[in-house]
């Protein structure tokens, strides 16, 4: 077993022995003993994961490998392991969880200093940790759902840590409700799966370099639909080429890769917050900061953006599918951003930022360009967990207090943490200079994302361009309003002092400003230490691995672990060529009929083709144009005349209304989807059991037979009786009847 | 007799204790039988796990059709006639150990008449162990229907305030489904002119090779055997007696009725209907997917608003039996070894819960949802372990829960679209009726004042939750091991319904 397969092995289990031993051993290890293991363990994860990561980059990448730790099911073609996949994809996603989580520990352990539960917290985040890395280390659909759920079941729970809390309740079982009903469209896309995936009489799959035939493994699937080889759809009379399979679900006809694919999406949507199904994220700000960090920034909420793109295979084969990845993507991101504006809570509004930044990544993910939206999760992991932690910083120091209509006034006390801040910040909005390799990650990203939409030839590519272009204006509005309503001007105290129930006594709380300064404290080390790492992550993570997601280096690091043919902007027919178009992955390809076309050249890495469709100037300016006009609208209004949006905010409007109340998603599904629930229980149980169910059968009957039943004084001994005699005749009956047989 | 007796021994070691007690009790009186009746009881139980995994040792998956055969004449076509495949051995040993730990609760929670209550639990164990095991369908029947008689014995002594309403309708329910089983039973053998099971189910006369059951007989015979199978299960709409027996039942009857007497419907769909009726069971197949679709629907739904911590799990298992059906009937192997996973994980699961239900009862003496609250802060472990149970019901990848259902699911998908869609929902709703529990139970502030003194779990209760616990997410990291045991029954029934090569 080679150095990189040990190492993956501890970086995935690791932290669930971590997470088991935290658990079960707290009451002999004590908080400390449970912060220590936990921590200790997740730290040296990441740096094995920091390793593994920067050796595949700028060392020698190495050639995508599977470890099969164990089998798990074996049921006809529905056959899965517990593996590790080690590619480009799972060490990037490896690197990512390990090292935000590291850093989340760390940071924990100063933010929860004063929680009685810390074994539990710090149990939780390990568990978290380890269901991520098992989720981006699959090398089957079922063990990334077994991943998906488990990240799942930690978010609940740490959603709902303070289980004293009627609002963290109910948050964490709506985050896991709102999941599940993704993951019904993910359940029901693995069922399609294997329904079509069958192998087809008389097909040597062994040619398409299959050595085990299963209906979900990775290396099977991606490869019959790289080579459209046939399969047999259970049911169907003859095998047909994968891509080419119909099938009717649902009473409708349809095609099976793309009901597969939009199917699997629905799953991603749940995951990842988008429209439809987001409305878990901002509750889910109900739980510990550090969580939010970890968890609804960085890591989880992007496992469908990871879904899309290690499924790529299959979606760059299926257009409608893949469309509507696009505009969910792009509606999300647009009107995610929306919300944004008119939010006070800082953890929502950077809550509702994810949630728009999730929508850039899918609608990339949609038009094929799969590198920029690894790429821009890549980014937006390490800026947005520092602009989580940031925030938490601000409300540690500000004794819990969230509302930033209730903050002002915070830089000086907490300049370092402002500091972090603004680099987040500008790496949200994606500041850089166009043209230039100068600028913070989400420059990078953000642009590779927006200009992909513009040079993509989809339907939807240019709706998905505007929508990217408004977001970023929205983006850059809401975050400057985030910063200039926390750390500028002078200390507004909020008029209903709330009281935390986390003990911070400390006397100058409430105490009156002096010169508009907030009663702020700076955070401590153990917290601006994870910060100031983020931070560097923010500022240099983007012009660092360009090359590698995206261009010069890009075929040596991704060795087709996603598809790169159909990247509209930097694929081999891109734009930007970069790279060799992949020869599809088996050696005979028979089944796929190579497209004879002039690009067939291979496209040398660097510059090369294309001067005829670069893109033009005014797109590349765009997204810097739209920034630099939400910068000086948040200055107008949150510097220069913050009376202005009080004064709308209390005057209403139904635009503030409507904006403020998350366009009344909350509100309609409450009384559709859970007030509905109810009441249709409560007609089945109180009308359908009781009244029509017994009314009719056992209580009619018995109402009937309790005057011939009322001689007998115990009602129980009398059914026995009863009983045994029906029993006894029966069986003399049965006797009778069978000697009778017997004698004919 | 013949054979090699190991079937026999393992259903009767249960009986054979419950008469020592019995003796007992009459030479001894109450005081004597009730001390010695936990020793005698737990040791039978054990001695029946250790016959029964001795069994299982003996037994080769391999092989298909039935093994350890012992057979003795009896009377007409019948004989005394043992058997198991791996089904029925799975299901033989998902008795043998539960029972024990059943014993060790009621030990504990049962106060008066504990040397009858002991009884009646022994003799249910021979007689359910009996069901699995018998390859002669007379001899199913004194079994299947034995084991009523104590079953009614514990909902109607030992049970709670309603008792006699839960054990009349019990009573009624079972009565229907097993006079119709019955007037087939008759008909079946004064045709085939034997019971024997295997024979029956190759479905040929044995002396003169003639078909015994055309598609038109079969259709009538298959409906009797589905009232009885149905109500069993239970399924929509005969499932009513489930919630008021487990309501009223104790904790150890819930648990055994959950764990085991549930699933003597799959068992029959699976030993009987199928391979006996196989025209039938294909005609039948949309009628059986709308029940289970609706089982799940409705009964999670239904679960969703009750305010009886026990009722609420009782729904919960109707509509996980659902998934049974659903799996059963797909007629495909991914569809029918889901199903039995699905009856061996939901023995663990459901009977957890019940557990769970019995260790707060005990207590407390209620179920009501609502007197609870907050009790994650006097009974962390119980929270844990609640929480573990929970998820495996709600059908959490990584515990045997999830097995079950993602496999009838995909069985049921590849016959009917609309029944996966629909069993696909019962995940979303699963989830939402369980937490919803977890969480008015053991979140929260503690607000009621009678709960302040509340203890954790004792180390017994400790036990019998952490084994309980540790197969579930046994069975769903490594399913192959009962795959493995039952490859062979799925392979067989399939073979009988013809679908094999399809």
């Amino acid at each position: 077993m080679s150095f990189q397969e040990v190492a993956a092995i501890l970086i995935v289990l690791s932290p669930g022995l971590a997470a088991a031993v935290a658990a079960l051993g707290q009451r002999v290890l004590g908080d400390k003993g449970a912060m220590t293991i936990t921590t200790g363990i997740v730290v040296s994860a990441a740096a094995l994961a920091a390793y593994q990561f920067f050796n595949h980059a700028f060392g020698a990448a190495s050639e995508p490998t599977t470890l099969i730790l164990s089998r798990w099911f074996n049921v006809d073609t529905f056959i899965a392991d517990w593996a590790i996949r080690i590619d480009a994809l799972s060490i990037t996603m490896m690197f990512v969880v390990t090292s935000v989580s590291a850093l989340v520990h760390i940071y924990s352990i100063g933010y929860m200093a004063e929680d009685p539960h810390r074994a539990r917290f710090f149990a939780y985040l390990s568990l978290f940790t380890f269901a991520m890395l098992m989720l981006v280390t699959a090398d089957n659909f079922i063990q990334l759902f077994f991943g998906w759920e488990g990240v799942g079941l930690a978010s609940y729970l740490l959603i709902g840590f303070w289980y004293k809390k009627p609002s963290a309740n109910d948050a964490a079982i709506k985050a896991f409700v709102v999941n599940r009903v993704g993951d019904f469209g993910f359940a029901l896309g693995i069922m399609a799966l294997v329904f079509m995936i069958q192998p087809a009489a008389g097909v040597n799959y062994g040619q398409f370099g299959i050595t085990e035939f299963s209906s979900i493994k990775f290396d099977t699937v991606f490869a019959i639909i790289a080579n459209n080889a046939p399969v047999q759809v259970i049911g169907q009379a003859a095998a047909t080429p994968i891509q080419e399979v119909t099938f009717d679900f649902l009473g409708v006809h349809v095609w099976g890769l793309e009901m597969a694919g939009i199917l699997l999406f629905i799953g991603a949507m749940g995951k990842s917050a988008q429209f439809f199904l987001h409305t878990w994220l901002p509750d889910a700000m109900e739980g510990p900061t550090p969580v939010s960090a970890l968890i609804h920034a960085a890591t989880m909420v992007t496992a469908g953006v990871f879904l899309v793109c290690r499924a790529s295979p299959l979606y760059a084969v299926t257009e409608v599918a893949s469309n509507v990845v696009t505009v969910v993507g792009a509606v999300t991101c647009l009107f995610a951003a929306t919300v944004g504006l008119a939010q006070n809570d800082i953890k929502r509004v950077v809550a509702y930022s994810t949630c728009s930044q999730l929508g850039y990544m899918f609608f990339a993910a949609g038009l094929g360009a799969y590198g920029a939206a690894m790429f821009h999760l890549f980014t937006h992991a390490f800026f947005k967990a520092l602009l989580f932690l940031g925030a938490g910083s601000v409300i540690h120091g500000m004794h819990h207090e969230q509302d930033m209509r209730y903050m002002g006034g915070v830089r000086q006390p907490m300049t370092l943490t402002w500091a972090m801040m603004l680099i987040g910040t500008l790496a949200l909005i994606g500041f850089g200079i166009p043209g230039t390799e100068i600028g913070f990650a989400g420059f990078f990203s953000k642009d590779a994302v927006i200009e992909s939409a513009f040079a993509s030839d989809s339907a939807f590519g240019p709706f998905a361009f505007w929508c990217g272009i408004a977001a970023a204006l929205l983006t850059s509005f809401y975050s400057w309003r985030l910063m200039f309503m926390t750390f500028e001007g002078k200390y507004r105290p909020n008029p209903h002092a709330h009281h935390d129930d986390h003990g911070h006594a400390d006397d100058h709380a409430h105490a009156a400003p002096k010169d508009g300064r907030a009663p702020a404290h700076e955070s401590p080390w153990v917290m601006l230490a994870p910060l100031v790492l983020l931070a560097t992550g923010a500022v240099f993570a983007g012009v660092l691995f360009k090359p590698q997601f995206l261009t010069s280096n890009a075929d040596n690091f991704w060795q087709g672990a996603i598809v790169r043919d159909a990247d509209p902007l930097y694929g081999p027919h891109g734009v930007h060529a970069y790279g060799v178009a992949s020869e599809t992955h088996a050696p005979a390809a028979e089944a796929h009929a190579e497209p004879a076309d002039a690009h067939a050249e291979p496209a040398a890495a660097g510059e090369h083709a294309g001067e005829h469709h670069e893109l033009p100037a005014w797109v590349v300016w765009a997204p810097f144009t739209v920034t630099l006009t939400g910068f000086l609208g948040a200055v107008i209004f949150y510097l220069l005349a913050p009376g202005v949006p009080r004064r709308m905010a209390a005057n209403g409007g139904p635009m503030h209304a409507f904006l403020s109340h998350k366009w009344y998603f909350d509100e309609i599904y409450r009384f559709v989807f859970v007030k509905g629930a109810a009441a249709l229980g409560d007609l089945f149980w109180k009308v359908g059991d009781k009244k029509i169910i017994d009314g009719l059968g056992p209580d009619g009957v018995t109402s009937t037979a309790k005057a011939g039943a009322s001689g007998l004084s115990k009602l129980h001994t009398g059914y026995i009786f009863h009983y045994a005699l029906v029993i006894l005749v029966s069986a003399v009956i049965f006797v009778a009847f069978v000697l009778a047989g017997q004698g004919r | 007799m013949t054979g090699p007796l190991i079937l026999t021994l393992t259903t009767f070691v249960p009986l054979a204790g419950g008469l020592l007690i019995l003796a007992l009790r009459i030479v001894g009186g109450s005081a004597v039988a009730g001390s010695a009746s936990k020793g005698i009881a737990l040791l039978t139980s054990l001695a029946t796990l250790v016959v029964s995994l001795m069994a299982l040792s003996q037994f080769d998956p391999s092989k298909a059709g039935y093994q350890l055969i012992d057979q003795a004449p009896w009377f007409g076509g019948s004989s005394y006639k043992m058997g198991v495949d791996g089904l029925a051995i799975a299901l033989v040993v998902l008795t043998t150990a539960l029972t024990p730990l059943c014993i060790l609760q009621s030990m504990k929670s049962i106060e008066e008449r504990l040397a009858e209550y002991m009884i009646a639990f022994l003799v249910l164990e021979s007689l359910m162990i009996g069901v699995f095991c018998a390859m002669d369908l007379i001899l199913f029947y004194v079994f299947f229907e034995g084991g009523l008689i104590p079953m009614f014995l514990i909902i109607g002594v030992w049970g709670g305030k309603n008792r006699l309403y839960a054990a009349f309708k019990f009573f009624l329910y079972t009565l229907l489904g097993s006079l119709l089983l019955l007037i087939a039973l008759i008909y079946m053998a004064s045709v085939a002119g034997t019971t024997d099971v295997p024979t029956l189910q190759e479905g040929l006369h044995p002396v003169t090779g003639a078909v015994l059951f055309p598609p038109e007989v079969q259709t009538w015979l298959w409906l009797a055997f589905f009232a009885s199978f149905a109500v069993k299960l239970p399924m929509f709409p005969v499932h009513t007696w489930l919630p008021d027996a487990h309501v009223e039942a104790p904790t150890a009857g819930s648990v055994v009725l959950a764990a085991v007497l549930l699933k003597m419907g799959g068992y029959g769909f699976l030993r009987f209907s199928l391979p006996m009726f196989p025209e039938a069971s294909m005609l039948f197949q949309p009628l059986m997917f709308g029940l289970s679709v609706i089982a799940i629907v409705y009964a999670s739904l239904v679960a969703f608003r009750q305010t009886d911590i026990k009722k609420l799990v009782a729904y919960s298992s109707v509509a996980h039996m659902g998934f049974v059906t659903l799996g059963i009937f797909s007629f495909n192997e991914a569809g029918i070894q889901g199903a039995i996973f699905q009856m061996i994980s939901h023995g663990v699961i459901s009977g957890a819960l019940f557990f769970c239900v019995g260790v707060i009862y005990d207590r407390m003496h209620t179920r009501e949802i609502a007197f609870y609250g907050g009790l994650v802060h006097r009974m962390p472990v119980y929270a844990a372990l609640f929480m573990l149970f929970s998820m495996a019901n709600v059908g959490l990848p990584g515990t045997s829960g999830f097995v079950g259902e993602i496999l009838t699911m995909v069985g049921g998908f590849q016959a009917s679209t609309w029944a996966a869609a629909g069993a696909a929902l019962g995940v979303i709703f699963s989830a939402v009726y369980m937490l919803t529990l977890y969480r008015r139970v053991v979140f929260g502030e503690m607000t009621n004042p009678k709960l302040m003194d509340i203890k954790d779990v004792t180390p017994l209760e400790f036990f019998i939750l952490g084994l309980l616990a540790i197969s579930a997410l046994i069975f769903g990291v490594f399913p192959g091991l009962v795959f493995d045991l039952t490859q062979g029954s799925t392979t067989e029934v399939l073979r009988m319904i013809g679908q094999v090569g399809q």
